[in-house]
């Protein structure tokens, strides 16, 4: 007999179980937008190249698009229609609001799921590419632009909103207690300007 | 309800004021529903097949596996599709072949529609689609595109846009001049890639055929779906509540046709969803182009010849012309003038329009050359630019209907801290870095197009705007809000604006720095007609009062002038001439481009447009390979797009340059933002090396073959 080619199983998302039957090959991404109605999530290449399906597992953010369904069983799955708090936004939301963190809006789930892991990522000390001192003992690095900028390429937009994008998410970090003062040369040919509010010319 | 009367401009003051977008919340909840994500009961999924040859006949669909395997409804192929009639002219000329889908056994270029799959889940049709097996007779191909292609030729002139333009003698002002600048430039094929793909979903419902789908016009696409079908217009409705970026390449495409026959054949709901990698093939792209500029000027910079030439590739089975060469017939004068766009037709998808057709590969090669002659006559970029001022159109003749292109020179120059540059290249460091700061010019035509709109006065004291426009991202439902809202003298808060609905009545899509102009025009209209009405006093009865306008007359009578939008961009890169790294540090865009109506959603506009220019000219490069004529790693991993790290700090801002003749002031923004920005970067590139990098993208390995010059080593 042939091994069976759906299963049921139970995901938790948001907070809530969903036990649904899933086709092996539906990835966590397509059970979110074809089975559950949770279309927060997007689809914009389908091959882990662009973010837009980004949403956090057990806290920490994955391309819904390269994860089975069935694998995602007994996981904590948190899509953006579980970011807000009720009718509350959260601080990250309220500033890709407020500064007009998109154009197109297609990217911005993801961007913002990606955003709130980045936050997280950076307030537990995780240095990124361009950080200049790993060392332990150096700290949480400062959250400047260039980090951001470093932290979220895994986030595509094609409108080409990152300049508003950057400011949201500094303006959420700051708003949430890290230190996103300025430091200087700390990327690949940038001066290392501040992020909130920095000034090109 | 306000009692004045008419024929004054009315301001509440909401149109240029900041204002947050109106489907900002549910974008940033994930309320906000796409094409691609509204349930139906019954509905089912179809996949798209594509050629895997460049060119010849289909032999065969071996379909009946296909059709054995679970849940497949159906398999649709040049032998058993419904006959479509693609014979007819719509607002965009004739349809692109490709939307003509499954009409006969021909393939003109790899990537061509062969099959659909249809089946109960996207999984069964996906698995189909791929285990499909489609025959073919293969013929030699060609699509290796390069300036001076033997095949080459000049379309022929339309009265609107001719494809060669001459005035002087050439050869006798080149002769004359006292410096000479004659350089090739080339640009990639580069591909739109709005982060959403194309998704439509089409259904029969009590006679009618509706579509959802991702457009950047509902009622263009429902007018070429009724063409298509031989259907009654009025019988076809089409949405597109939220479009997830356009940029050119989501007008009519096969994903509505496609749904749309099988929707037919099965009886039932069918959504059709473009891959990514579809992407590459059946939505349009920017053609490569090859282009020779020649300059002459006296020794005090003053034009006596220009040159532009510009080449570019179209398919076997549509022509698209690429126009590249267009720029100069706005920008600069001279007694020989001549313009050309040629084309060459070859084994390859059609192009397309994408964002700034013709403007944005021309302004990389025509402000390249600028600053290149700017450098042999030792004056200062802009100086050169001040010093070749048109009085009016080089090539119509006609005054302009505002050209404020020196200011915005004068007020980025000031921001920027141009005056502070030394010329010479190669001078500034910064460690391991050369910096370098560059400027060119950018334009963009202003004009608009015939829309109608209809404004409800409710009986709640609220108004309801229809109008069947498109927000790809542009903020035009936002925009076109404040602009009511005004023109009815109200707030903001009152009006209910319904848009993307084809039912809505005529309106141009959102193309050619059009759309919010050309929609705004109808919507005030209206609303001033509406308010007129109601000063005169009564009640509103239950059912409103509707006021409907067509702006077809007003914009037919507008006088011939030369109507523009300009600007100017500034950037700073640094260049490590050993790593072939080229970061762009900073870019400042002004722009004077008519009245801004939401200074918020402008600038990301704006900025978006710059970011844009900065991708062509450091990373987007679409490479075709020769023996199977497809595009090499076609992903967005192969085709790289500007990401968060490639992008610094960019500001765009403008000066104040209301339109005299259009009744909101509005000249149009959709494009003029990536307008000269490739060229900004490419001069700033030399400024910090002294290397001309005259082909983009200007990647690593063009940096290190090129070195640093003189000036660099060390």
């Amino acid at each position: 007999m042939a091994p069976p080619t759906s299963s049921a199983v139970t995901l938790r998302i948001n907070g809530e179980k969903h036990t649904l039957p899933v086709d092996h090959r539906t990835t966590l991404l397509d059970a979110l937008r074809e089975q559950l109605d949770l279309t927060g999530t997007k689809k914009g290449c389908d091959q882990g190249q662009c973010g837009a399906c980004t949403v956090l597992l057990d806290g920490r953010r994955a391309v819904s698009c390269l994860q089975l369904a069935v694998a995602a069983e007994g996981r904590e799955i948190t899509t953006i229609e579980g970011v807000a708090d009720g009718e509350r936004l959260h601080p990250v939301q309220q500033a890709f609001l407020d500064l007009d963190g998109y154009q197109c809006g297609y990217c911005t789930p993801g961007q913002i799921c990606s955003a709130l892991a980045v936050i997280e990522e950076h307030a537990a000390g995780w240095p990124s590419a361009v950080t200049a001192d790993v060392r332990p003992e150096a700290g949480v690095p400062a959250l400047t632009a260039d980090e951001i900028r470093e932290r979220m390429s895994g986030n595509l937009c094609r409108c080409g909103a990152y300049v508003s994008i950057v400011q949201a998410v500094a303006r959420a970090a700051g708003a949430a207690g890290a230190p996103v003062v300025p430091r200087q040369g700390t990327g690949p040919g940038d001066a290392g300007a501040p992020a909130d509010g920095e000034a090109a010319a | 309800m306000t009692t004045t009367t008419t024929g004054t401009t009315a301001v509440t003051g909401a149109v240029g004021a900041a204002h947050t977008r109106l489907e900002g919340l549910a974008k940033v909840t994930g309320a906000a529903r796409y094409a691609g994500e509204i349930p139906f009961a019954e509905l089912a999924h179809g996949w798209l097949v594509l050629s895997t040859i460049a060119r010849g006949r289909i032999r065969a669909v071996e379909s009946a596996p296909v059709l054995a395997m679970p849940g497949v409804l159906a398999v649709l192929h040049h032998g058993n599709a419904p006959r479509v009639d693609g014979n007819y002219t719509g607002p965009l000329g004739a349809p692109d072949p490709v939307v003509q889908v499954f009409q006969h056994d021909r393939v003109p270029y790899a990537g061509w529609p062969v099959a659909l799959v249809v089946a109960e889940t996207p999984e069964q049709a996906r698995e189909a689609a791929e285990t499909l097996v489609v025959r073919y007779d293969q013929e030699p191909h060609e699509v290796a595109f390069a300036a001076g292609h033997p095949d080459r030729y000049t379309p022929e002139n339309s009265p609107q846009s001719p494809a060669e333009t001459e005035k002087g003698d050439l050869a006798a002002e080149l002769a004359a001049s006292a410096v000479v600048v004659d350089a090739q430039y080339t640009t990639p094929e580069e591909h739109h890639h709005p982060l959403e793909p194309h998704a439509a979903m089409a259904r029969w419902d009590g006679g009618r055929l509706e579509v959802v789908d991702s457009n950047q016009g509902s009622r263009f696409v429902a007018e070429e779906l009724a063409n298509l079908f031989s259907l009654d217009p009025a019988s076809v409705r089409v949405r597109s509540e939220h479009v997830g970026g356009g940029f050119g390449s989501k007008a009519l495409r096969p994903h509505q046709v496609l749904a749309t026959m099988a929707a037919t054949v099965l009886q039932r709901p069918v959504r059709v969803v473009l891959t990514r990698r579809q992407m590459f093939s059946v939505v349009g792209y920017r053609s490569p182009t090859a282009q020779r500029i020649r300059l002459g000027a006296d020794a005090d910079g003053r034009l006596r010849a220009f040159d532009h030439q510009g080449e570019s590739v179209t398919s076997t089975v549509r022509e698209f012309i690429e126009r590249s060469a267009d720029m100069g017939r706005v920008m600069y004068d001279a007694a020989a003038h001549h313009t050309v766009n040629r084309v060459v037709r070859l084994d390859v998808p059609t192009p397309s329009w994408m964002r700034a057709p013709g403007e944005a590969p021309g302004s990389f090669a025509l402000e390249s050359a600028l600053d290149e002659l700017a450098e042999k006559c030792g004056l200062d970029p802009i100086a050169l630019r001040a010093r070749n001022e048109p009085a009016a159109g080089p090539v119509s003749g006609l005054p302009f209907s505002s050209r404020k292109l020196l200011a915005c020179f004068q007020e980025g120059a000031r921001r920027f801290g141009w005056a502070d540059r030394d010329p010479r290249p190669g001078r500034r460091r910064d460690g391991r870095w050369l910096l370098g700061t560059g400027t060119a010019a950018a334009h963009f035509a202003a004009r608009a197009a015939p829309s109608t709109a209809s404004v409800t006065a409710e009986a709640d004291g609220d108004f309801i705007v229809r109008i069947a426009a498109a927000d790809i991202g542009t903020g035009a439902r936002t925009a076109l809000t404040l602009i009511a809202a005004d023109a009815l003298e109200v707030t903001p808060e009152r009006i209910r604006m319904r848009i993307a609905d084809s039912d809505f009545g005529p309106a141009m899509i959102a193309g050619g720095s059009m759309g919010t102009r050309s929609w705004a025009w109808a919507v005030t209209a209206a609303a001033r007609e509406l308010r007129e009405q109601l000063a005169l006093g009564g009640g509103i009865p239950p059912q409103g009062i509707t006021v409907r306008s067509d702006t077809t007359a007003a914009i037919a009578a507008l006088a011939q002038k030369e109507r523009h939008a300009f600007g100017a961009q500034f950037a700073e890169v640094a260049v490590d001439v050993t790593s072939g790294e080229v970061r762009v540090r900073r870019m400042l865009g002004i722009f004077a481009a008519g009245r801004i109506v939401n200074p918020l959603t402008a600038r990301s506009q704006f900025i978006g447009g710059m970011t844009w220019g900065l991708s062509m000219a450091l990373h987007e490069e679409a490479v075709r390979d020769r023996a199977s004529g497809a595009p090499v790693g076609a992903d967005l991993a192969g085709y790289h797009v500007a990401a968060h790290a490639d992008v610094p700090p960019i500001e765009a801002d403008w000066v104040d340059d209301p339109d005299e003749d259009d009744p909101v002031g509005i000249k149009g923004i959709g494009e003029i933002g990536i307008v000269g920005g490739a060229a900004a970067i490419a001069n700033a590139v030399w400024h910090a090396t002294g290397v001309r990098h005259r082909d983009l993208p200007i990647r690593p390995d063009r940096v290190l073959l090129a070195g640093g010059g003189d000036r660099a080593a060390g």
